[in-house]
């Protein structure tokens, strides 16, 4: 009930930890957050907030993929990148410090598919692009180096030449570099 | 599709068979173009076909996750051969199970049913004949595009045979699988809630002896315990606050350098922790009466670390050389009776065991981690698809203010725009004269750098020994004794402005050069730096060894040891006042200056190389000087937690994020080796040469009236022999593998081979990884076949005239 000492019982506590790749004390911490998130309705945890509320945690706000990440690891049904409690530990889980290489390659793959199709064509690999380089017009690529630098990555990781780059390749790829599980990480 | 597509007889034979000379080609493409040319007859429509057609619009309601593309002629471009492609067959294209793999989530429990299975089978001593192994991909066998109701019954079968493979497994297995899953954790809630219901029925039905339910009670107990451990050390993370707050801003390059401070004070305090317990505490509960007085000059002590400190717990000439007695010590004599009964502390022997296992098992950890690091930054094929490994990995999730976010945005832009001109520009020949003048001037630089390394050396050298003969001059006439304890510290304040300013001329040098890659310029100038370093640190040592330690009493010193470690106090204390300067000069004075003076907006950039090689430095001095000075550990740890908050406040302050690219992880794995192999093993070398050969002091120290500090276990070992004969053996064992060195021979032969026996295993996985990569080139130009045929196909049906393939010429401009 009310207040904000809603405390998290203690067998979900175990089971959370075994079912993600956070510790007892991460667990705990996120659920502190995830309550101020919800403000003082302090419902059951099972209740949802929405993507503007948890694009105001200083941790995503100034991310160029925030709306993306809300969007991927929601599981509501009106798609509408409301995170639910168990969501925010997905998120936590798979930006952790101890998350498998093949977990982050994973989510990292569904963060850059703009359009949710399962595969990254040239569509996306241009939204990406944009993602990375700002929107200011001294950073941003001319359209010729744009195109350029497309048809370079589908050279380079586009194996099976089907003009799009899959979950696969797209793990291939990540695996060469070993700087991939160092940055993909969030901290609370 | 449910059924199959069925090719009619007459279209098989359009195919010219691959034995044909003339069928052989070098691309499908041309092979597509041939078909549809020769094709005229009208494929017959089978009912199943009309049927197949009304089911493809429900075909994928039941996918989820996935987004419908409109039924009414999309004009998508789906960039396999550059062809305007009905929606039929993009449904087709968007349910292949290279493309849902990543989102849809039967996809997902069907890969994982399949990996569950084979880690059954390689847990279980005998494959079940029922259990044949399949790819972890799903194949087009095992996942089938679903028709209306079909598909949810498949799913849950799969799920059931998922559920069943989850309850096989070990626990520890189980916990491992659920976690890796890329499911929602509701789903996985779900899963693991079926399982252990599952378990719980076939455990309440059998019948379990009482001893395997204490034994379960146990594990799960362990268990419990286990992470209950993990959290604690876990909650230990020193610093963690701070970390983030400098990875946030500075990214991962700044941040690299603070983990490996941190790596450097475990390291230190496990060090202290070793030396305190065995060798501090002991004696410290035991001391032997002494009666010296010293004069003492209070200022300047804890600068030279002489005086008061001289006779005292710090260094090694406080430490007595006889088996210390709860009471008072009696003798090394061979009659042990004549010793009161008590417990008995053998210091000698502890001295030497203690300092040789710390270097063991900091040799230990160091070979461990450094195999990791490099593990995680060696890559088989490399120098491929650097662009997308730019553009997939390059984004720091960590970076959250706003300013570094604009900042690496910035940075990426710039990069992106290199490397593509850089990968497409042409080859510019350049002319001979011009290449001749860069390597002209390159040789100038590293004969300058060279020639200055070598004359600070010798300017070391001259000046070390010109102190030491003063030293000399001095000792026999009494003169003023704070002069003299003054001129101690002129040796450590030469070398560490050596260190200080040198790296500077050598970064205006490569200033000069005008390197075109930041990486090189970054190897060349740590190579410089190692040079200098390494260079003074060995001259510095055969100082120590060669002349102080081979003549100690010109200098009127009964322990030559002591003196040593003072020394190396005095150096790492002077270290540590020099990098303060350096820090306050060089960051927080700079930036004032450029920001008044010359008007620069951008503050200084951190010189994380430079800094880093600093604190290797450091630490070889700690490791060099533990034999001599038991509680140098403690002094580096000081150090270290000092620096850590000084150079953070400095970062915060003065500092701007770097404008270059860092490559973190390679240039961790890089410091982990530098720190290994000059500074460990120097170090290494340095004491076991020590500990070998050379003839400790007379009258302090535990090892007094011993040929080298080496006899202490030489003795023992006899002592041992001596006194129960059972143990001869051990006698010999140490004379014939320790002293001998043939045995160290062998054994570094034989890890020669097993190097080489591995560098070749990874020199045949690079040649399969290019055979496999042409084989999926090869599919996926099957794929290509199949799509175009199935198009066509549809498009007969709707009595569509068939279009030409444009063929080659068409493809897109992407691939």
């Amino acid at each position: 009930m009310g207040g904000t000492s809603s405390k998290l019982p203690k067998d979900l506590l175990s089971e959370y930890q075994e079912l993600t790749f956070l510790t007892k004390q991460e667990i705990l911490l996120a659920h502190k957050i995830f309550s101020e998130l919800q403000g003082r309705e302090n419902g059951p945890y099972g209740s949802r907030v929405s993507m503007e509320k948890v694009l105001t945690l200083p941790e995503l706000k100034s991310n160029p993929f925030r709306k993306r990440i809300c969007h991927v690891f929601s599981t509501s049904d009106m798609k509408d990148g409301s995170l639910s409690f168990e969501d925010f530990l997905d998120l936590l889980s798979a930006f952790s410090d101890s998350a498998t290489l093949e977990i982050k390659s994973h989510y990292a793959f569904r963060i850059f598919d703009f359009d949710d199709d399962g595969t990254l064509d040239g569509r996306d690999l241009e939204k990406l692009v944009n993602c990375l380089t700002g929107e200011t017009d001294d950073t941003r690529l001319t359209a010729e180096e744009m195109r350029q630098l497309i048809s370079n990555i589908l050279e380079e990781s586009d194996i099976d030449k089907d003009g799009t780059v899959n979950l696969s390749e797209f793990q291939h790829v990540i695996s060469r570099s070993p700087d991939f599980v160092s940055s993909f990480k969030i901290v609370l | 599709m449910a059924g199959r597509v069925s090719f009619g007889s007459d279209l098989v034979t359009d195919i010219e068979s691959p034995a044909d000379e003339d069928g052989v080609h070098d691309s499908f493409s041309q092979l597509i173009q041939e078909q549809c040319h020769d094709l005229h007859d009208v494929i017959e429509m089978t009912p199943l076909d009309v049927e197949q057609e009304s089911r493809d619009d429900f075909m994928y309601m039941e996918a989820p996750g996935y987004q419908r593309s409109d039924s009414d002629g999309p004009q998508q471009t789906d960039h396999l051969i550059g062809e305007r492609w009905s929606s039929d067959t993009l449904k087709v294209l968007s349910s292949m199970p290279s493309r849902t793999i990543g989102r849809s989530r039967g996809a997902i429990i069907s890969q994982y049913c399949n990996r569950t299975m084979q880690l059954r089978r390689h847990r279980q001593s005998r494959p079940s004949i029922q259990h044949f192994p399949r790819s972890a991909r799903p194949s087009i066998r095992g996942y089938r595009v679903e028709t209306d109701g079909a598909g949810f019954e498949e799913e849950e079968s799969k799920r059931e045979r998922l559920v069943n493979n989850l309850q096989n497994l070990s626990a520890h297995d189980r916990v491992r699988v659920l976690r890796a899953m890329p499911l929602s954790v509701a789903e996985k809630k779900e899963l693991r809630m079926l399982v252990l219901n599952k378990a719980e029925h076939s455990v309440s039905q059998s019948q379990i002896p009482c001893c395997s339910q204490l034994k379960y009670y146990i594990i799960i107990a362990l268990r419990h315990g286990w992470y209950g451990w993990l959290s604690f050390l876990s909650s230990l993370q020193l610093w963690q606050t701070a970390l983030k707050c400098v990875g946030g801003r500075f990214g991962t390059g700044v941040l690299s350098y603070f983990v490996f401070l941190r790596t450097l004070l475990f390291f230190n305090v496990f060090l202290f922790l070793v030396t305190g317990l065995f060798l501090v505490v002991p004696q410290a509960i035991a001391h032997p009466e002494q009666n010296i007085t010293v004069s003492s000059t209070w200022g300047l002590e804890v600068l030279t670390g002489a005086g008061y400190f001289s006779h005292s717990l710090l260094y090694y000439g406080y430490y007595s050389n006889q088996k210390l007695q709860t009471g008072h010590s009696c003798p090394p004599s061979k009659n042990v009776t004549s010793c009161s009964p008590g417990l008995s502390y053998n210091m000698p022997l502890v001295y030497f065991f203690t300092i040789g296992a710390a270097f063991f098992i900091t040799c230990i950890i160091l070979v461990y981690s450094m195999s990791k690091s490099f593990g995680q930054s060696f890559r088989i094929d490399k120098s491929k698809g650097l662009l997308a490994i730019k553009v997939f990995s390059s984004w720091d999730f960590k970076v959250i203010k706003k300013s570094s976010v604009r900042l690496q945005r910035a940075n990426i832009g710039t990069q992106l725009k290199e490397l593509v001109a850089e990968v497409n520009r042409q080859e510019l020949k350049f002319p001979v004269l011009q290449r001749l003048c860069r390597l002209l001037i390159h040789m100038v630089a590293w004969i300058m750098c060279l020639a200055i390394i070598i004359a600070s050396v010798l300017a070391v050298y001259y000046f070390s020994e010109h102190m030491h003969k003063d030293l000399i001059r001095t000792h026999a006439s009494s003169s003023d004794p704070l002069l003299k304890e003054a001129s101690l510290l002129a040796v450590p304040v030469v070398v560490s402005s050596i260190n200080l300013l040198l790296p500077g001329f050598f970064n205006a040098v490569a200033w000069m050069e005008e390197y075109d890659s930041p990486s090189v310029l970054n190897y060349v100038s740590i190579s410089r730096n190692l040079l200098l370093k390494v260079s003074v640190l060995g001259v510095l040592c055969y100082h120590w060894l060669g002349r102080v330690a081979s003549d100690p009493h010109s200098l009127g010193l009964e322990c030559w040891e002591s003196f040593v470690g003072q020394e190396l106090y005095r150096f790492l204390l002077m270290d540590f006042v020099f990098m303060l300067l350096d820090t306050f000069f060089g960051e927080f004075l700079w930036r004032l200056f450029s920001q008044k003076a010359l008007k620069r907006k951008r503050k200084p950039v951190f010189d994380i190389a430079r800094n880093v090689l600093e604190l290797i430095y450091g630490q070889s001095l700690a490791w060099l000087g533990v034999l001599f000075s038991p509680l140098l550990p403690a002094v580096q740890i000081i150090k270290l937690l000092f620096l850590f908050y000084m150079k953070k406040v400095s970062l915060m302050m003065n500092c701007q994020a770097s404008g270059k690219p860092w490559r973190a992880c390679q240039m961790t794995t890089i410091f982990i080796t530098l720190l290994c192999f000059p500074a460990f093993l120097g170090a290494a070398v340095c004491v076991t040469y020590t500990m070998w050969t050379m003839s400790p002091s007379k009258s302090c120290g535990p090892f007094r009236g011993l040929r080298t500090m080496f006899q202490a276990g030489k003795l023992w070992v006899q002592e041992l022999a001596e006194v129960n004969p059972n143990l001869q053996w051990l006698a010999s064992a140490h004379t014939y593998l320790v002293e001998n060195p043939l045995f160290l021979f062998l054994s570094a032969g034989i890890f020669l081979i097993v190097i080489y026996f591995h560098s070749q295993v990874v020199d045949g996985q690079r040649k399969i990884i290019e055979l496999l990569q042409e084989q999926i080139e090869n599919e996926g130009e099957d794929k290509k076949f199949l799509i175009t045929r199935l198009q066509d196909i549809h498009e007969r049906k709707k009595g569509v005239t068939p279009r030409r393939v444009k063929g080659a010429s068409e493809d897109s401009s992407y691939s």
